[in-house]
């Protein structure tokens, strides 16, 4: 019988595997940043451990750092304290370490990739749910706990049960003004927030296949927010042409060798899933969230569900959730008023999400009463931004180019969302209090982000935009 | 080294309520801490405490329950992979977690700090959450070593489920670390491949 993509690169990995126990499993690279690590390391140093493989260990600092004027030190004493730890700790260590001012500082689910890091076949963890975002290379990456953080240091292995396997399909030619934002934010609300728990997901079809790389990882990302383990996409053309030439990414011979391992990562034709549910692309909108977890979304001419229609059991969470965003039952989403715009995170802060924003806001400008922050994924995104004359877009627009960090996405750094005000966010997690206690968050695009940052309210970019204007 | 872990009885504390995420359980600004202690204080934070630092109406600030053993919603944990959340269920003294249904990260978290998840059918949990309304001194019993959840009241129980690997870490205070560094021969071999 025929194996699974997922099983496939599991199989390689594994060093040890007896019955009853979970599989040791080898891991290629451990990423880790400043919130989740500090606790591994004083867990080493009680132990007497080392890190076994500093060199395949890669350290950033993106939680707590501010996305303005990074030169100056950070003012916040607990967040500059935890930057340092990480910067002590790597040195300690042996760890590489991209912080502030590094040219390959950023969110680390951003510069894994672009470095050339994340690549096909590979096993990839971090003390990050968002880890899943690597998988978009056909690569086995989920996020780990603080304790399995300690234990990848100390072993560069992770003890680990297989999950299941699912297979996601979608085929079909997406509407215009619809994409790989709004293709995950249906997905999940079609499934649920718990309906990928236990599983590794396999995304497929003709309308993944369709997708780039930035767009691939921006599916695999909010695998988390169904609950999977990891999510992963079969490395094709598209990938291979990304991972060449990047910083770290094998060169000559090396690239040919690991090309022709590469192409043998798929799911056989006759491979077997535990489940395999399939969407069309055509019944997909410009998706927007309205609740408190990224389950609740709907497309953006939609009416909020009324509580009546909801489960019985879960009816009391539902009216306390549309209570937190000050919603009614039915209420329709266009046209509610906004108070900020946030684009960016490790969803959608990557060049592709940038030009893409850049594009639309050309010739436009901001509403008045909306702050709008734009937050590239990390120094090399910001750079390039700045190359391609992006950041003098923004500003004519009235938004000027922040600095690479997780922003707004979780309130841990200076970008917060006031209490109470509403926020069109490209991030991943509309969770109460999320991006800063009692905020409210609306989960959409880049482009519906960027269509609601130039009329103040939310609205469906379709309105705003003629067909051929998101062409090229 | 973990906790020993065998066997707990408690009064419990309910919170009906599902999808509970990790950032309500212990919010992000909470997470500057480079130690793993003193979090208990913040656990569920926004929901115990208004802006002011006020109690608000939740649970935790309820004098008639208390107890070593917190039953919540559907999906308890979802969300970030914050150790941290386990952290300061423990923190706070919290032995054991029952829900109907558990995040995946969050139940391994839970696991690695000695923190038992008791996954039961969602009718034995809507059983423990009207018990325990109808009589906040209700106790619940749970049994690792047997896997057997009990409401002591009225003795209607439910076994659960747990790794077996992870039960032997549990109940002898097991280090993950240690069982991989047993294969550290192996692992060496896989590298020179
Ligand atoms: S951008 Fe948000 S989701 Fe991504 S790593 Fe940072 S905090 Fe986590």
């Amino acid at each position: 019988m025929g194996q699974t993509l997922f099983d496939k690169i599991w199989d390689a990995h594994v060093v040890s595997s007896k019955e009853g126990f979970p599989d040791v499993l080898y891991i290629d690279t451990h990423f880790i940043h400043e919130v989740t690590s500090p606790q591994a390391f004083d867990g080493l140093r009680k132990a007497g451990r080392k890190v076994l493989r500093p060199n395949k260990t890669v350290a950033t600092a993106d939680h707590n750092v501010p996305t303005w004027e990074q030169h100056l030190p950070i003012k916040e004493e607990l967040s500059r304290f935890q930057v340092e730890t990480l910067a002590k700790n790597c040195k300690e260590f042996g760890i590489e370490f991209y912080g502030l001012g590094h040219p390959y500082q950023g969110i680390v689910h951003i510069i894994g990739p672009e470095l050339g890091i994340t690549r096909p076949g590979g096993t990839y963890v971090c003390g990050d749910s968002h880890t899943s975002t690597h998988g978009a290379f056909g690569a086995i990456a989920f996020g780990i706990g603080t304790s399995q953080v300690e234990q990848v240091l100390a072993t560069q292995c992770l003890l680990q049960s297989r999950p299941k396997r699912m297979k996601i399909e979608v085929n079909g030619k997406l509407q215009f003004g619809v994409g790989a934002k709004d293709i995950i934010l249906y997905i999940i609300s079609q499934i649920t927030a718990a309906g990928g728990t236990g599983y590794a997901v396999e995304y497929a079809g003709d309308t993944i296949r369709s997708l780039s790389m930035e767009g691939r990882m921006t599916v695999c990302n909010m695998s988390i927010e169904m609950g999977a383990r990891c999510g992963l996409i079969a490395p094709d053309e598209t990938t291979f042409n990304y991972v060449k030439g990047r910083e770290f990414a094998p060169k000559g011979e090396e690239w040919d060798k690991a090309l022709a391992y590469w192409e043998t990562l798929y799911s056989d034709e006759d491979a077997q899933f535990d489940k395999v549910l399939s969407f069309r692309a055509e019944d997909i909108e410009p998706m927007i969230t309205y609740g408190t977890n990224p389950g609740m979304g709907i497309g953006v001419t939609q009416h909020v569900p009324a509580t009546k229609d909801i489960d019985a059991t879960e009816q009391l969470s539902y009216a306390n959730s549309l209570k937190y965003m000050g919603l009614q039952d039915d209420q329709l989403m266009l046209g509610k008023e906004i108070d900020y715009v946030f684009i960016g995170s490790c969803t959608n802060a990557r060049i592709e999400d940038l030009r893409q924003v850049a594009k639309f806001l050309k010739g436009r400008k901001k509403a008045d009463n909306v702050t709008v922050w734009v937050v590239p994924g990390s120094k090399q995104v910001e750079q390039q931004a700045i190359a391609e004359g992006l950041d003098k877009v923004f500003e004519a627009a009235g938004i000027p180019l922040r600095e690479p960090g997780c922003s707004a996405c979780l309130a841990m750094n200076e970008d917060k969302i006031p209490a109470g005000k509403y926020c069109v966010s490209t991030s991943n997690r509309n969770f109460e209090g999320r991006q800063g206690p009692n905020s409210r968050t609306f989960l959409a695009s880049p482009l519906t982000a960027a269509a609601a940052a130039v009329t103040g309210r939310i609205t469906d970019i379709r309105e705003l935009l003629q067909e051929e204007e998101l062409v090229g | 080294m973990t906790k020993i872990f065998k066997h707990v009885q408690s009064t419990v504390v309910p919170l009906p309520i599902e999808n509970i995420d990790t950032d309500q359980i212990i919010p992000a600004r909470f997470l500057k801490a480079t130690t793993r202690e003193g979090f208990g204080n913040n656990l569920f934070r926004d929901w115990r405490y208004d802006n002011q630092e006020n109690p608000k109406d939740f649970v935790l600030n309820h004098p008639t329950y208390s107890g070593k053993v917190l039953v919540a919603g559907k999906n308890f944990g979802c969300g970030s992979s914050r150790e941290h959340a386990a952290w300061a269920i423990v923190d706070y003294g919290f032995d054991v977690v029952v829900s109907s249904f558990f995040a995946d990260i969050f139940k391994g978290n839970a696991l690695n700090n000695g923190l038992l998840p008791v996954q039961v059918s969602d009718a034995f949990l809507a059983k423990i959450f009207e018990a325990v309304f109808a009589d906040p001194l209700t106790q619940v019993d749970v049994d690792l070593e047997n896997q057997v959840i009990t409401i002591a009241s009225t003795g209607e129980q439910e076994s659960f489920e747990i790794n077996a690997y992870k039960k032997a870490c549990l109940i002898n205070g097991y280090d993950d670390i240690d069982y991989i560094l047993s294969h550290k021969a192996e692992i060496e071999a896989f590298e020179a491949k």
